[in-house]
């Protein structure tokens, strides 16, 4: 039962919030998005600099840098994914505690970018974990990074707290574990999670 | 009931008990009602940046630990029976000095003993 946005800014011009407890715990969600160290490679140095005093991210709520992955809200995938290095990435995704948002950021985290020619590069971070927010670029501007934040704080006000279309983490049915891969003889197997990404079909 | 001198210390107490107590309601009721928790296999292991860990995370406990202990246990109960007497010297006889004195040689001896060996000296 909303109110009526007209009226609530009435009320608001006469010093009255009304408020429900979805757009409370959303706002206290999104306001504090707190990010996890993790940086890969040429986007990272971008995400430093997000971080530092120019392009300050820590205005919009993600100040603290957790280490663990326990303590942290999202995944900022900044650079290029190895097929080494996948197996740690989608682990690391897993220890994560529910709610939890992952940005790709850059080219090289959405699709493997100016690399994805190469044997060991994994073409996108999104075959194996779902990716709320992607950020092209190579490397994308702080700027850039600093939208995805707001679009990410957005598609989080967006959530409903019941209903069929509410977040994972408040639907205990949803998926909260996404297979890991393993290193197999010539590539990681699996190739890519189900349900995660869309095998394309080959059409010859 | 009213008129007692410790009724608003009662309703401090209540009080304070709700306040401590009633975050702790809602959060339970929250997890009940809106957001259960999904723990798995992977989530709740080990956290080694990214990579399984393997094997125990027990360490040999040093054994050199336990003299200190017993040092300080026994000066300790020595402690214990001379503060009493300390405070209350004055007003007793030769005697009960000498048996006192008689008491502490005794653990100063025990202190010289563990000293010639070697036991206080972290090695």
């Amino acid at each position: 039962m909303a109110v009526d946005e007209n009226l609530k800014i009435e009320l608001g011009k006469q010093g009255i919030i009304v408020t429900s407890i979805q757009e409370l715990y959303n706002w206290g969600r999104r306001s504090s998005v707190w990010p996890m160290q993790f940086g890969l490679a040429c986007c990272a140095i971008e995400m430093i600099a997000t971080t530092m005093a120019r392009y300050d991210m820590a205005r919009f709520g993600a100040e603290v840098f957790r280490p663990s992955p326990r303590q942290a809200d999202m995944m900022i995938i900044s650079g290029t994914v190895t097929k080494k290095m996948a197996p740690q990435v989608v682990r690391l995704y897993n220890q994560m505690a529910e709610p939890r948002y992952v940005i790709a950021m850059g080219a090289c985290a959405i699709s493997g970018g100016p690399f994805k020619q190469g044997y060991n590069v994994l073409k996108g971070i999104d075959r194996y974990i779902p990716v709320d927010v992607h950020i092209p670029g190579c490397p994308p501007r702080p700027e850039a990074l600093l939208q995805a934040l707001m679009t990410l704080q957005k598609k989080i006000d967006g959530q409903t707290l019941t209903g069929p279309d509410r977040p994972r983490h408040l639907d205990r049915d949803a998926q909260g574990e996404f297979p890991v891969p393993h290193q197999g003889e010539h590539d990681l197997e699996p190739t890519s999670n189900k349900g995660v990404w869309p095998v394309p079909i080959t059409i010859k | 009931m009213l008129l007692s001198p410790y009724f608003s210390l009662a309703v401090l107490f209540v009080v304070a008990l709700g306040f401590g107590l009633t975050p702790l309601a809602l959060a339970w009721l929250w997890a009940r009602v809106f957001s259960p928790s999904k723990p798995n296999a992977i989530k709740n292991a080990i956290y080694e940046c990214g990579l399984e860990s393997k094997g125990d995370a027990w360490v040999q406990f040093r054994s050199a630990y336990y003299l200190y202990g017993i040092i300080f246990l026994i000066f300790d109960v020595e402690a214990v029976f001379l503060l009493p007497f300390a405070v209350a010297f004055s007003g007793l006889g030769v005697a009960a000095c000498l048996a006192m004195l008689v008491f502490v040689l005794m653990l100063v001896e025990g202190l010289a003993w563990a000293w010639a060996k070697g036991a206080l000296t972290w090695a």
